[in-house]
């Protein structure tokens, strides 16, 4: 098991005013998005989402296009913050008891424990091991033979190591959509973060490279948080635990994956995944 | 099918067609020409300036003209011949012969002979200097501009003035670095006020192409930086300026052609007619930034309008023009050379 314990070091960089609430350890939420309210411009891209994401388990956000999976996805480690135009404007999302968008959250610390996965995969055009090692160095770790370890881990994990163990200072770029995917998934895991975010891994992969990716998530889960956008529901229904399903900014339904897609309580979740609309 | 109709679709010289061949023809003779113009330049300064620097017995290089100073070149009559010389030589030459030169007509002709050594020198140090100036800041201020500037009604303000000073004459540089860094900084004619003069004349056309090659780095490796828990800077430092630099280092190369060749910017900053010392020749290092320095194309302007022109002339003309030329290909070949490793080390 991983010790969240140590990791928990305070997010903010000031003292904490707000108290920091230890939940019971069952049913943890891993992020609690509390009456959430999103705005690009005078746009609203959410509408009031409460739900909460619970600790090492795989939690998957499906809905049609432009309903806002991406954006809440990204208000998650503020990856939003680069966008000008974006803005919270109501509610909360606490990660650890803490609201993350307080101006004292050090947005750094909470990405490098908050990870993610693009959409389209970003490689950077450097070595393997570069890619591997790029969190840590930038964090400052210099130790050759810790940064080795922690490479042939990440790529363990992410199995990948069979196929690059031989070439890990050849680049990135030379490897399959898929291992690029995977190196990607590596990369983030190297940084040890406690949750993993993914914005539609697979959508412009193979179904082999799908299905390695998809087992690869059912791995990592025994050790992270995972939150997976999707747009194939055959894929949320095999790797995830929870759903939500979003509609037009607004959470539809929210509930165990089994029952989204069997019994789910909403007409609408029905229409939806039955492929009846979107 | 109507035969009207596919007449028509076999049909070769409508107004349109012949119009877009009369335009074709046209654009193809305006190329064609510029291309026969410059063709006619370099001929011309290859062939008579290439019988200056290149010899046809070995060493097949006029070695001196590489690696002497510009000399005065000394003609007169002896022993029934007519005799040409260096002043150097000319120098020892009359101080053994001093009883038989008497009477005898010498005819000085300045910047004849010798060669054009420190003048090589000090384009070579005028280019390296304002180029890495020019690189520095400008890829500071693209750096301000694409990735922390808040794009704003001043912002554009500042990229509009940075477009405008590109097109401002090199005079007006030249006449601002006396003004400001001669006489105001009074840092005197130097070599200094000639790289920041030189440097700020390339600076919009680097900033401008630096901001292009910053902003054309695909930006997932930005946001997969900083998803990483990269600060702005490590990911700006880290994963996007390297797979900039190639656009960056482009640049450069049209920089390199205008610092080194332009006149104006450098005769009231930098340059002097002629010096005795070779700029490494100073008392003390400081001293390096506060020397004026001899460069090739103020030479070449100097020999082709200032003396008076005669035979002898010619060759240090034509001569100083090709090893100009030949100079600064090699200066920028070197960066376009350096530009095709980086793009080979970062392909994206
Ligand atoms: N950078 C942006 N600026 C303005 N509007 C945006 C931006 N990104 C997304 N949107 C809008 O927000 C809504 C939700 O988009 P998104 O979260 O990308 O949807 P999804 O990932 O579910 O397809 C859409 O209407 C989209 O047009
Ligand atoms: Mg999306």
């Amino acid at each position: 098991m991983v010790t969240v314990a140590p990791a928990m070091s305070d997010i903010r960089s000031a003292a904490p005013a707000v108290p920091v609430a230890a939940p019971p350890a069952a049913a943890r939420p891993a992020i609690e998005i509390d009456r959430l309210d999103f705005f690009y411009g005078a746009a609203q891209a959410l509408h009031g989402i409460t739900l909460g994401i619970p600790e090492r388990q795989v939690t998957a956000f499906i809905g049609p296009s432009g309903c806002g999976k991406t954006t809440l996805l990204r208000c998650l480690n503020r990856m939003n913050d680069l966008i000008g135009i974006a803005r919270v404007a109501g509610g909360q999302i606490r990660f650890d008891g803490v609201d993350i968008n307080d101006p004292r959250v050090d947005v750094i610390e909470l990405r490098k424990r908050v990870g993610m996965v693009f959409q389209k995969s970003n490689p950077f055009p450097k070595s393997i091991y570069d890619n591997l090692t790029y969190g840590l160095r930038i964090q400052g770790e210099k130790n050759r033979a810790r940064l080795d370890e922690i490479a042939e881990r990440s790529l363990r994990s992410a199995a990948l190591w069979d196929e690059v163990k031989d070439r890990l200072q050849a680049s990135a770029l030379g490897l399959s959509g898929g291992q690029q995917q995977r190196l990607c998934i590596a990369r983030a895991i190297a940084v040890e973060p406690e949750i993993i975010l993914m914005d539609e891994p697979c959508s412009a992969l193979d179904p082999l490279a799908t299905a390695k990716i998809e087992e690869l998530i059912h791995d990592l889960k025994q050790r992270f948080t995972i939150v997976i956008v999707t747009h194939n529901m055959q894929q949320a229904a095999r790797v995830s635990d929870r759903t939500a399903f979003f509609y037009l900014g607004k959470l539809v339904e929210y509930a165990e994956t089994r029952t989204i897609f069997t019994n789910p309580a909403n007409p609408q979740t029905e229409a939806y995944v039955s492929g009846r609309f979107g | 099918m109507n035969p009207a109709n596919s007449a028509a679709l076999r049909a070769r010289s409508t107004k349109a067609r012949w119009m877009e061949w009369g335009v074709f023809g046209l654009l193809r003779v305006a190329t064609y020409f510029v291309l026969a113009c410059a063709a006619v330049v370099f001929l011309d300064i290859g062939i008579k300036g290439g019988a200056v620097v290149f010899r046809r017995h070995a060493p097949f290089i006029n070695i001196p003209f590489l690696t002497e100073a510009p000399e005065t070149l000394n003609v007169f009559e002896w022993e029934g011949r007519k005799r040409t010389m260096g002043d150097r030589e000319f120098r020892t030459f009359r101080a053994q012969h001093a009883a038989e030169l008497k009477g005898v007509q010498v005819e000085a002709y300045v910047y004849s002979a010798g060669g054009i050594f420190p003048n090589i020198v000090g384009t070579i140090l005028l280019v390296l200097g304002s180029i890495g100036l020019a690189l520095v800041l400008g890829v500071l201020s693209a750096i301000y501009l694409s990735e922390y500037a808040v794009d704003g009604p001043f912002i554009r303000f500042v990229r509009l003035s940075i477009l405008n000073l590109a097109g401002v004459p090199s005079i007006v540089y030249g006449l601002f670095g006396f003004g400001f860094f001669v006489i105001l900084l009074g840092w005197n004619v130097s070599l200094l006020a000639g790289w920041f003069t030189l440097a700020f004349m390339v600076l919009p056309v680097v900033i401008t192409a630096s901001e292009e090659a910053l902003r054309s780095v695909p930006g997932g490796y930005r946001e997969g930086s900083l998803a990483l828990g990269a600060t702005k800077l490590q990911a700006i430092l880290t994963n996007v300026l390297p797979y900039a630099l190639p656009g960056i280092l482009t640049s450069s190369v049209l920089a390199i052609a205008r610092v080194a060749g332009e006149t104006a910017p450098i005769m009231f900053t930098t340059a002097f007619v002629v010096r005795d010392e070779l700029p490494w020749q100073v008392k003390q290092w400081t001293d390096f930034f506060f020397q004026g320095v001899m460069a090739l194309p103020y030479h070449i302007y100097v020999v082709a309008s200032k003396i008076p022109q005669n035979q002898y002339t010619h060759d240090v003309q034509y001569g100083t023009a090709f090893v100009f030329l030949f100079t600064v290909a090699a200066i920028a070949l070197t960066s376009v050379v350096l530009r095709t490793r980086l793009r080979k080390k970062y392909r994206w």
